[in-house]
C-alpha cells in the first residue's frame, strides 16, 4: 500500500555534502590536534581511520561542535559550525557518541535515552515511542529497564548508540562504537551501521580496519591532523603491496599510505 | 482551521480497494472506478493523523473488504493472549522523570551534603552559646560554589560530554540547573539565618555573588578551576578573617551589601552576553 510522504521528507536539501570542512584547524589543549583538513562527506557510512593521536576524536568533537575551530572553514548540513547562529538547530539533527562517555548509573537504560532525548529537544509526546525504537535497534529491549550500572561494557555502548540515533539524526558521529563488543555483536552493529548510512551521513571512528572493510561505503584516513586518503574500502585495501606490514589487504593498504605520509612529513 | 474529513463514500471506496487483488478490478465493483492516486494519498495522509476518521474506516472494512477484517481478527485473536501476558515497563513516576530535567543525579550527593551541614553547623552553634559569626553567613558563599561544580565539573558529573552536545546545552540548561540548585539552598539557609536571627540580605547576596561568579569564571576557564578559586577566595576573605579575628568580615558589613549586590548583577549580565560559551567542551573542565 502507498504510504503518505510529508512534506518535510521531500523537501530538497539546501547543502551540497553533510559535511565539509576547508583548512579545518582545531585546538586540543595546546595542541593543534586538526591541522589543515580538508574533506567533503555526504550519505553512506565512513569509516575514520588513523594511528592514536592523529587527531581523531578532536576532529568528531568538532562536527559534534562542541569544540570551536580554531581557523578554516566548517560547514555541517550547509550550517558555518563555528558560528553561534543557528547552532542549536543543528544540534537537533546531529547524533553524538563520545570515546568514553559518562552517563547516570542510577538511570535506567530507558530512562537515559529519554533524559537525552530530552536534552535534544524532541517533542514531549514522540519521545517514549522514539526511544523504544532506538533501544530495539540496538537489541537492548529485553534490559530497557534495568539500570545503567548493572550492564556489561558492551550493553553500555549499545546504550549510547541507542541515545545517539534517538533523534534519527542526519549526521551521526560515532567515537570508536565498536570497544567492548563481542565479535557476534560486531557483526549486527556492522548492519545496523549499514541501515543507518542509507539515509544520513554517518562517521565511525576506529582502529580496527575490518570494521571498516565490512561496514563503511567510504574510509578517511587521516594522520597527524591532516588528511592522507578517502575513498572505497576496495581502494585502500589496492594502495597496499605484499611488503607492507599488515595480515588483510586492508591492513597492508593502511600501513602503506600512513608509512608514504611518514616519508612525506619527514623529507620536508 | 477545520480539517475536511474524507466522507464516508470515500472511505468505503478506500476499503474496497485495498481488498482488490493487485492491478485486478475489485470485485462486485462500486460506482466510479477505483480511486486516483492523489485520492489514496490524500485519504491515507489524513488516516495517519485522526483517530475518529480510522475508527469509521473500521467500522466499514468490515462489510465492504471481509477478507480485510478477517486478516485482522486473525492477527488480534494470535495477538490477544499474548498481549494478556505483556507486563507495562515500570515507568518512574512523572515527578522524577521532570526532576531529572532540573537537577542531574550527580548533584543529589551536594543535596545530601548541603542539608546536612547546614542544620548541623547551626545546632553546633548554638549548643556553643551562640558565637560571634552565624554559621549562615560562613556557609551561605560556598554552598553555591559546590553546587555549580556539582552541575557542571567534568569530575563530577560523568555525562558531561553526552550533555555538551546537546541543544539544550547552553543558557537554558545553565539557569535550569542554577535554579534549581538555589530553590534547595535558599530556603535552607533561610531556615538557618531565621533561627540564628541574622538578616536575610546578608547572607542572600554574597550567595547569590558567589553563585554567578563561579558561572562566569567557569565560562572562561572552566567550572573545575572556577569552584576552586572560589573556594579559595572564601577561605581568604570570610574564613580566615574569622579564625583570625573571631569577628564579623569586614566584606560581611551590611555597608558592604550594595557591593555584593552588585557584583551578582554584572554576574549575571556577564554570563547572559556570553552564552555562547556554556555550549562548548570547554566549560566543563
Amino acid at each position: 500500500m502507498t504510504r503518505a510522504v510529508g512534506a518535510a521528507e521531500v523537501a530538497p536539501t539546501p547543502y551540497a555534502w553533510e559535511i565539509r570542512a576547508e583548512g579545518l584547524k582545531v585546538r586540543a589543549g595546546r595542541r593543534m590536534a586538526v591541522d589543515g583538513l580538508d574533506l567533503s562527506l555526504g550519505t553512506g557510512v565512513h569509516g575514520l581511520l588513523g594511528p592514536n593521536g592523529a587527531g581523531k576524536t578532536t576532529l568528531i568533537r568538532a562536527l559534534a561542535t562542541v569544540l570551536r575551530p580554531a581557523d578554516g572553514t566548517l560547514e555541517l548540513l550547509g550550517v558555518p559550525a563555528g558560528g553561534q547562529a543557528g547552532r542549536r538547530e543543528l544540534r537537533r539533527r546531529i547524533g553524538y557518541l563520545p570515546q568514553d562517555f559518562g552517563y547516570y548509573k542510577r538511570f535506567t537504560v530507558r530512562e537515559f535515552v529519554e533524559y537525552m532525548a530530552w536534552l535534544k529537544e524532541m517533542p514531549a509526546k514522540e519521545i517514549p515511542a522514539a526511544v523504544q525504537h532506538a533501544v530495539e535497534r540496538v537489541g537492548l529491549a529485553d534490559r530497557a529497564d534495568h539500570r545503567m550500572r548493572t550492564l556489561s561494557g558492551g550493553m553500555v555502548r549499545r546504550a549510547g548508540v541507542a541515545q545517539a540515533i534517538v533523534n534519527d539524526p542526519r549526521i551521526l558521529l560515532l567515537d570508536e562504537p565498536t570497544v567492548g563488543l563481542d565479535p557476534a555483536q560486531r557483526l549486527r552493529f556492522r548492519e545496523l551501521l549499514q541501515s543507518l548510512g542509507a539515509g544520513s551521513c554517518v562517521i565511525v571512528s576506529t582502529h580496527l580496519v575490518e570494521d571498516v572493510a565490512a561496514a563503511c561505503t567510504d574510509v578517511v584516513l587521516i594522520a597527524g591532523g591532516e588528511l592522507v586518503f578517502q575513498g572505497t574500502p576496495a581502494r585502500l585495501a589496492g594502495a597496499g603491496t605484499p611488503d607492507h606490514p599488515g595480515d588483510t589487504p586492508m591492513e597492508r593498504g593502511y600501513s602503506a599510505l600512513l608509512s608514504r605520509s611518514e616519508q612525506g612529513g619527514g623529507a620536508w | 482551521m477545520t480539517v475536511p474529513h474524507p466522507s464516508a463514500r470515500l472511505l468505503a471506496r478506500y476499503a474496497h480497494d485495498a481488498a482488490a487483488p493487485p492491478g485486478g478490478a475489485p470485485a462486485g465493483a462500486l460506482p466510479g472506478g477505483a480511486l486516483a492516486g492523489d485520492e489514496v494519498w490524500a485519504v491515507e495522509a489524513h488516516l495517519e493523523s485522526c483517530a475518529e476518521c480510522r475508527a469509521r474506516l473500521a467500522a466499514v472494512v468490515g462489510e465492504r473488504a471481509p477478507a480485510v477484517a478477517a486478516l485482522v481478527d486473525a492477527v488480534w485473536a494470535e495477538l490477544e493472549p499474548l498481549a494478556a501476558t505483556i507486563v507495562p515497563a515500570p515507568r518512574r513516576p512523572r515527578w522524577a522523570r521532570r526532576l531529572a530535567t532540573w537537577m542531574t543525579p550527580a548533584m543529589l550527593s551536594w543535596l545530601v551534603m548541603t542539608a546536612l551541614v547546614t542544620p548541623l553547623a547551626v545546632v553546633a552553634h548554638e549548643m556553643a552559646g551562640g558565637g560571634r559569626v552565624a554559621p549562615v553567613l560562613v556557609l551561605a558563599p560556598v554552598l553555591p560554589v559546590l553546587g555549580v561544580a556539582a552541575s557542571w565539573a567534568r569530575g563530577l558529573d560523568p555525562a558531561y560530554e553526552l550533555v555538551a552536545g546537546t541543544p539544550r546545552a547552553g543558557l537554558e540548561l545553565v539557569l535550569r540547573r542554577t535554579a534549581a540548585m538555589l530553590a534547595v539552598l535558599v530556603p535552607v539557609l533561610l531556615a538557618a539565618g531565621w533561627v540564628t536571627g541574622v538578616m536575610a540580605a546578608q547572607w542572600l547576596l554574597p550567595c547569590l555573588a558567589f553563585t554567578t561568579g563561579t558561572l562566569v569564571l567557569g565560562g572562561l576557564i572552566g567550572m573545575t578551576r572556577a569552584a576552586v578559586a572560589l573556594v579559595t577566595v572564601w577561605a581568604a576573605v570570610i574564613v580566615a578573617p574569622i579564625l583570625a579575628l573571631s569577628r564579623l568580615p569586614s566584606v560581611l558589613e551590611p555597608g558592604v551589601l550594595p557591593v555584593w549586590g552588585g557584583l551578582f548583577v554584572l554576574g549575571a549580565a556577564v554570563v547572559i552576553t556570553r552564552k555562547h560559551a556554556y555550549t562548548l567542551l570547554g566549560v566543563h573542565r
